[in-house]
């Protein structure tokens, strides 16, 4: 096992961990360790904004490993984020206890205020986070499962998918939204106190969450190269490319994305895990096709078929819209709309993509100017 | 090893329509273990639907399309057949244009195919040693770290019957190997797969006729979806009917 994630790295792994593992480090000690009055300070706010970015690669890599690498076009990957993030907040909700508005010892409040007398079935087991933690993947996972395993064997590919995935979260949007289901409606669930037994507004549990985030983002990089680098990787870049011809060399297509497309959707489910207590809330706008469609836009941007560059394209992007909405918040969506419109003309691989092409370039350059080019044999 | 053997594939009144359309009307073929057959036809003669319907790509509407002994093709899906030991050359060649030349050979390679066992297959030295090999026969050699989509077209077809190998099926089926390929080319891919027919069974479908006197085997006519006529290719050049179908266009 650890030869099969070891064996997967190249140098941009190496950088892209070390990039990451030197954030966490270098955001923790100057919210913590660096002085308020300091002009260095980075204030808890900052800290989980940068945590929430985190999360978004997260979401990022999950939707690159089955768009980039196998062709599966996803626009409702935020819907399993969303899934993830409702597990984590039913779990958060259980923690308040007494201290609601209502201080019922068992329901949350929404449930006090519908008029519930007890809990539904579907709550239980969601006072204890590993169970909370194990259905943030679960749950989508089984979704994502049953959803894959009829729209792979009934050979639903390109558009069609992407319309049927767009038509899924939207679905979960409305039934969400219903108060009826048990997940607090239009307001979602909100109004944490603690997570594990530590307050989630404190400075160090922040820290801590930032942390987790950048430890998963990892953790799901390394998962999803040793994924790429496999044969299996190289089966589903065959199957993205040719699909009829993978089938006719023996491979069982649809298994192949089944897999991809379950293991992304647990991806996603941990990032809106992560994401949950470092926003503080959870309601069901996560589910809005706009945001699936983003998630995809950060991938373009970043770099289709290239995880470090999902992750880049998800922080760069969710870094220049923070900025953006706080300038000049009537213009964000035409310029999100632009830079789509700009990458998909001029940047079919991203920024990435554009770099390893330079790159590329150069090292050809070189090459020419050492040694004659070796003749082509015929 | 070009004595007829025992049937290895085996149609009998397949007939396919597509909307009203009959593709193939009551087509019966037999093809022997061991046995290269060469496929002419005019445009619209079934050839492509054909291939189609035994690599499970096409569901018969009646008819029997059996391999080996008693084997229901019109059971299996493509994987299914495929792994059976049906490996099929497109007619435009089909490379993994973003995967490099010994890539595409080693993902045809007769290896595994479940997700889990792929997930953790290291190819080994046997793995290294059948690839070279087959980079050799089709002559790719040099080019196993090109990308699939830098290949010019007649290397293109060419990695694709070299993937056809790395398959090792018994029965190959290569549709047009030689289409759009220089004379030297033509030439050259006819002994490759006549070298290859030493020990497969082969389907070609082609429409180059110096291409199909160069392999020199039987040929099946198709018209309309049935066999016109069979026989070595100067019998059927010499058949009126062909003549009037086809040849004489």
């Amino acid at each position: 096992m650890t030869n099969f994630i070891a064996g997967a790295l190249g140098i941009r792994s190496y950088i892209f961990i070390a990039v990451i593992a030197a954030i966490v480090v270098v955001v923790g000690f100057l919210n913590l360790a660096v002085p308020e009055t300091s002009s260095l300070y980075m204030s808890s706010y900052v800290v989980s904004l940068f945590g929430k970015y985190l999360c978004y690669a997260i979401l990022a890599l999950a939707i690159d490993l089955v768009w980039g690498f196998c062709g599966v076009l996803s626009l409702g990957h935020g819907a399993f984020f969303a899934l993830g993030g409702y597990a984590m907040g039913m779990y958060l909700m259980r923690q308040i206890g007494t201290r609601g508005v209502y201080g019922h010892p068992e329901l949350p409040d929404f449930m006090v205020f519908l008029n519930w007398q007890e809990l539904p079935w579907y709550w239980y087991g969601f006072d204890m986070f590993w169970f909370a933690a194990l259905m943030a993947v679960l749950v989508p996972g089984a979704l994502a499962f049953a959803f894959g395993w009829f729209a792979f064997r009934s050979r639903v590919t390109g558009v069609y998918l992407s319309i049927i995935t767009q038509a899924m979260t939207f679905a979960l949007l409305l039934a969400f939204f219903r108060n009826d289901m048990g997940f607090g409606g239009n307001n979602g669930l909100t109004d944490f106190k603690d997570i594990l037994g530590f307050d989630v507004q404190s400075d160090s549990t922040r820290v801590g969450l930032f942390a987790a985030s950048g430890i998963a983002l990892i953790a799901a990089f390394l998962l999803a190269q040793a994924i790429v680098t496999s044969k299996l990787g190289k089966i589903l870049i065959a199957v993205r490319d040719a699909e009829a011809r993978t089938r006719f060399l023996g491979y069982r297509v649809e298994h192949y994305k089944l897999f991809v497309w379950t293991l992304s959707a647990m991806m996603a489910g941990v990032a809106g895990a992560l994401y949950v207590p470092q926003v503080g809330i959870i309601n069901p706008s996560e589910f809005a096709p706009a945001n699936s469609i983003e998630a995809v836009i950060w991938v373009a941007v970043g770099g289709r078929g290239t995880l470090v560059g999902a992750a880049l394209g998800a922080v760069l992007v969710n870094g220049a819209k923070t900025i953006f909405t706080g300038i000049l918040p009537e213009v964000w969506l035409f310029a999100l709309g632009a830079l789509f419109i700009a990458v998909t003309l001029f940047l079919p691989k991203g920024i990435l993509g554009l770099a390893s092409q330079i790159m590329a370039k150069r090292r050809e350059r070189q090459a020419t100017g050492a040694a004659p080019q070796p003749q082509e044999a015929d | 090893m070009t004595q007829a053997g025992d049937t290895l594939l085996y149609l009998d009144n397949v007939s396919v329509s597509f909307d009203g359309f009959k593709a193939l009307n009551a087509l019966s073929l037999y093809i022997a273990e061991g046995e290269m057959r060469a496929i002419i036809g005019p445009n619209g003669a079934g050839k492509t639907t054909m291939m189609d319907v035994i690599t499970g790509k096409t569901r018969p509407d009646m008819g029997t399309v059996a391999f080996g002994k008693d084997i229901d093709l019109t059971k299996m899906d493509e994987a299914a057949i495929a792994t059976l030991g049906i490996g099929r050359k497109f007619q435009k060649p089909t490379v993994f244009e973003s995967h490099t030349v010994y890539d595409n050979i080693l993902l045809a390679l007769d290896r595994p195919r479940g997700v889990i066992k792929t997930l953790f297959d290291k190819s080994n030295g046997t793995d290294h040693k059948r690839i070279d090999e087959i980079l050799e026969i089709t002559r790719l050699g040099d080019l196993a770290d090109e990308l699939g989509a830098n290949l010019s077209h007649g290397q293109k077809q060419w990695l694709e019957i070299g993937m056809l190998l790395a398959q090792d099926p018994m029965l190959l089926l290569v549709d047009e190997p030689a289409a759009g390929m220089t004379d030297a080319e033509t030439a050259e891919t006819a002994r490759l797969l006549k070298d290859i027919a030493k020990d497969h069974s082969v389907v070609v479908v082609e429409h180059d006729m110096d291409f199909v006197r160069d392999l020199g085997v039987k040929v099946t006519v198709l018209h309309e979806g049935s066999v016109l006529a069979e026989g070595s290719l100067d019998q059927v050049s010499a058949n009126q009917e062909v003549i009037d179908v086809y040849l004489g266009r």
